[in-house]
């Protein structure tokens, strides 16, 4: 067996060690090694967004990105998303707008929402539409997921 | 009567409105458990090896290398997994699938499995299995499958369903007729006869989950199998079986799903990750690959389809019918059978024939995929439906009014229809103000009935009744898109109480009888009678409960809106009980209560959907973009709106990829050239509209609240909407799906020449 490597990190705001094999990626760190599993394992190839995570701020499919790279940076996933117990208004709104069916794509998507509106606080149903474009869903037809997007931007300009 | 099906009118309070889902909140906080998301202490992590030959006779598996590898825990063959069928055909399918025995059948056929420490060591070890392999030759198209001389796939096979029965094996697995009347003299009594042939090809349901289990068997025979499934008490027996277990010492629990359309109704890897549990005598985790689910898990049928429809100058069809060819796999399946059945349910023909042709392929086996087969029948058929409407030049909407059927009608599949939703879906497409909104340039628009017949099957049911009053709800049909908001508000509208004082669970096999999977559209509709009768029991518990403490006989005791009700003057001064004073007081009254309910729920309504499709065409590169999309359907009774329209949406979804751009494409080697979602791509989001619903309500007679499955249906009617929509605006017919921008600009071309 190959030593691990000891990565320092910030995940959801806490200060968090893991050891891991440079070939790992963050997806299975986060999924095997530390117990988050809500980011999801679509594709593993980029392709769906299932495993959106933020690395600096930045979206990406922690699928990949290499565990080892998460080393002095700060990770956000979906477990991070609610503040104690009251919810981010993307998770009530996706509850309230039956954004989701089987919701495996749901923490992918939440994320990506959440990237969208840090960035942009009044998109357009077509920059909804492209912001998500990157994250798969196989059961809605998206209609509820751009509506409960819309209704977050809408709820937050009023904030 | 507790268990009385008959639909009875009623004003419902809970049922039709729009709360929250129970599972809502683990959903959106990551906290919910799908099949890769649970461990057990010392798991072992799993891989498959998967042949990389279309058909190749294995001639022999050295194991050895890889067995001796440290970390190494469990190898298994077929060996390992040996013939315990007992001559049971389509359980030897299921086996030989699971794991390839003497000959690998198609590009992703598991041939060995390996179980590690972890996965860098599964993966050394599956490099060190050597299989030698004699190729041989394959086929991959279904038309060619068909000729003489095509390889034959499963030398196992005989042609069914013709007599006399052949002598030799044949690539036909079966062949299936529909139909009454005679076509030959309808078509000779028709003004004109439109005879076209159509191609579809063979696409995956794509849900975002791949297949994943955690299996755990011990040396005496006891078992437990968590697993991502539409039906765990149907794995449990079929696994039970392929290992020669006993079904009540399996306990299958169902992990949230991820997806499943029809894909998680078979066991796929299941057996061998029980298989690899057993031999190691630790618990084994096997998760697929996106690559392995395209390779190997249940894409729907490829097709080939002739279609030939005779009518009168006044618009009467006076004989129908149709050649359906479908592939298989490389195991039998009845997937042309249900693409003769549908293909024609949508009218009343006095004379129309089908025939099914199930052929066998070098592909994997087909699975079921949201009214499987429908979809490519609706699509040849609905386009010629409108071909045949322009050549006597009468609007297709009224065409199809003419032509639809009625209560009353025998169904070109057999039953003669009861109440049914095609009319009125047709004249509620005449009524919808999409029909009048105006296309921009370059668009087109189409429309298109589908149909499915909806299913219920054997279904168990507890209802107990907590000493809070709340009330858990336990079923056995898996949840895969909003199943317990339905059922949670059934059992609150049957008892009279608020939806949130009822929870629904999904009991695993250990927990409740036998059910049937979640498929045909059945949730809802076999659960929620399910539901309602153990309800209805519990009612007839709580009053005798109510009698006994008043101490007056129980036909004096009325349930009414959550309480017990004494009737008649001369009880008067009894003031009510509700449902939480019976349970405070239950320990003194006769113990829990609660309500039961095992049926085989009969019944389930036929459903309907037409859609209307606006659709825009470059005209330089036939790329193509919907731009308007409308779905109207009958739910029989919509339980929880939100997730009824989103059935309509999503199944609309799917269809619009599959009707633009999804395919699964073999190379000449037989080989799968597009195994991921780059390649296989489905819809994204900035790839379609809104889509509207209209949700219609004509009840089924045949469940007390009147329902129909709503989940399937919505898939069927998309690719002809999409063909007529870009007939409408290229003035070309396209006969070959998906109706991609190169296959578009060809046509084009070929008209203009």
């Amino acid at each position: 067996m190959m030593a691990g490597t000891l990565v320092s990190t910030m995940i959801n705001g806490d200060a968090t060690e893991f050891v891991c094999q440079t070939g790992e990626t963050l997806l299975e760190v986060l999924r095997n090694r530390l117990g988050l599993t809500g980011s999801k394992e679509g594709c593993g190839t980029g392709d769906c967004g299932a495993c959106s995570v933020t690395l600096d701020g930045r979206l990406v499919c922690s699928c990949l990105v290499l565990g080892v790279e998460a080393q002095g940076r700060e990770v956000g996933t979906v477990e991070g998303l609610a503040d104690g117990d009251s919810l981010h208004p993307l998770q009530s709104n996706f509850i309230k707008h039956a954004a989701l069916q089987c919701g495996i794509c749901t923490p992918g998507f939440l994320i990506a929402s959440k990237a969208l509106l840090d960035r942009n606080s009044n998109p357009t149903d077509e920059e909804i539409r492209f912001a998500l474009a990157g994250n798969l869903c196989r059961c809605t037809g998206y209609d509820k997921i751009v509506r409960a997007v819309r209704a977050t931007a809408t709820e937050l300009r009023k904030k | 009567m507790a268990d009385d099906p008959k639909f009875k009118n009623r004003k419902f309070k809970a049922v039709g409105t729009r709360p929250p889902r129970p599972d809502g909140l683990d959903k959106v906080t990551g906290r919910a458990k799908y099949g890769a998301d649970t461990f057990a202490p010392g798991q072992l992590v799993a891989l498959v090896l998967r042949s990389p030959h279309a058909h190749a006779q294995i001639k022999r598996i050295d194991t050895s290398k890889a067995e001796k590898l440290k970390g190494v825990k469990a190898v298994i063959t077929s060996k390992d997994l040996p013939d315990v069928t007992n001559g049971d055909r389509d359980l030897y399918d299921t086996l030989e699938n699971c794991l390839a025995r003497d000959r690998a059948l198609y590009d992703g056929h598991a041939v060995a499995a390996v179980a590690a420490i972890d996965e860098l060591t599964a993966r050394k070890a599956l490099k060190l299995i050597r299989v030698t392999y004699k190729v041989l030759p394959h086929v991959t198209d279904v038309d060619a499958a068909m000729k003489p001389g095509a390889p034959i796939v499963q030398p196992r096979v005989y042609t069914r369903g013709v007599s006399p029965k052949p002598k030799s094996p044949s690539n036909v697995a079966k062949v299936s007729e529909f139909g009454h009347g005679d076509v030959e003299a309808g078509f000779k009594a028709a003004d004109v006869v439109v005879e076209k042939s159509y191609k579809t090809e063979q696409t995956h349901q794509g849900y975002i989950e791949p297949h994943a289990c955690l299996a755990s068997v011990g040396p005496d025979g006891h078992g437990e199998l968590w697993v991502t499934t539409q039906g765990h008490f149907v794995y449990r027996n079929t696994c039970a079986a392929l290992l020669g277990m006993d079904v009540a010492k399996l306990k299958v629990t169902a992990s949230e799903i991820g997806g499943g359309f029809g894909g998680k109704t078979h066991v796929w890897m299941e057996p061998i990750a029980l298989a690899l549990s057993r031999k190691a005598n630790r618990p084994v985790k096997l998760e697929m690959t996106r690559d392995e689910v395209f390779r190997s898990t249940g894409p729907t049928s490829s097709t080939s389809i002739d279609v030939k429809i005779g009518v009168k100058k006044n618009g009467t069809i006076t004989a129908a019918s149709a050649e359906l060819r479908y592939q298989d796999g490389a195991f039998p399946g009845i997937w042309a059978m249900l693409g003769a059945m549908t293909a024609y349910a949508c009218y009343d023909l006095k004379n129309v024939k089908t025939i099914g042709y199930d052929v066998l392929v070098n592909r994997p086996k087909v699975a079921a995929y949201r009214a499987p087969s429908a979809p490519m029948a609706a699509f040849a058929v609905e386009s010629t439906i409108n071909e045949v409407a322009a050549k006597i030049g009468m609007d297709p909407v009224d065409f199809r009014i003419k032509n639809a059927a009625k209560e009353g009608t025998k169904s070109s599949y057999g039953p003669t229809y009861g109440p049914i939703g095609i009319g009125p879906t047709l004249a509620a497409v005449k009524k919808h103000p999409h029909m009048r909104g105006k296309l921009g340039k370059n668009q087109g628009r189409g429309m298109a009935c589908g149909f499915w017949f909806n299913f219920g099957g054997e279904t168990c049911t507890d209802l107990n009744i907590g000493v809070d009053g709340t009330v858990t709800l336990t079923v056995g049909t898996v949840d895969v898109g909003g199943a317990r908001a339905s059922l949670s508000l059934i059992a609150a509208e049957e008892l009279g109480i608020p939806y949130e004082r009822v929870k629904c669970n999904i009991a695993d096999t250990g927990s409740l009888g036998h059910n049937h999977m979640t498929d045909g559209s059945r949730g809802t509709f076999s659960s929620g009678m399910s539901t309602i009768f153990a309800a209805r029991h519990a009612i007839e518990e709580l009053c005798q409960r109510a009698a006994n403490t008043w101490e007056i006989p129980v036909k004096d005791v009325v349930w009414h809106e959550g309480n017990a009700i004494a009737k008649g003057k001369k009880h008067k001064q009894l003031q009510p009980l509700s449902l939480g004073d019976l349970a405070a007081g239950s320990e003194n009254t006769g113990g829990p209560i609660a309500g039961h309910s095992q049926i085989v729920a009969d019944g389930a309504g036929v459903s309907f959907a037409s859609h209307i499709c606006d659709i825009e065409v470059d005209p330089e590169t036939s790329a193509t973009k919907v731009v308007r999309y409308t779905v109207i359907q009958d739910a029989g009774k919509a339980i929880h709106p939100d997730y009824v329209e989103g059935q309509f949406q999503g199944g609309a979804a799917q269809g619009i990829g599959w009707a633009l751009n999804e395919e699964y494409i073999y190379g000449d080697d037989g080989r799968l050239q597009n195994p991921g979602f780059l390649d296989y791509r489905i819809p994204v989001c900035s790839d379609l509209p809104f889509i509207d619903t209209q949700i219609l309500e004509i009840p089924n007679p045949n469940h007390p609240y009147g329902i129909r499955g709503v989940g399937e249906t919505s898939i069927v009617p998309p690719l002809a909407a999409i063909g007529n929509a870009l007939s409408d605006i290229t003035g070309v017919r396209m006969t070959h799906v998906p109706m991609s921008p190169p296959r578009i600009r060809k046509a084009i071309k070929e008209k203009q020449a």
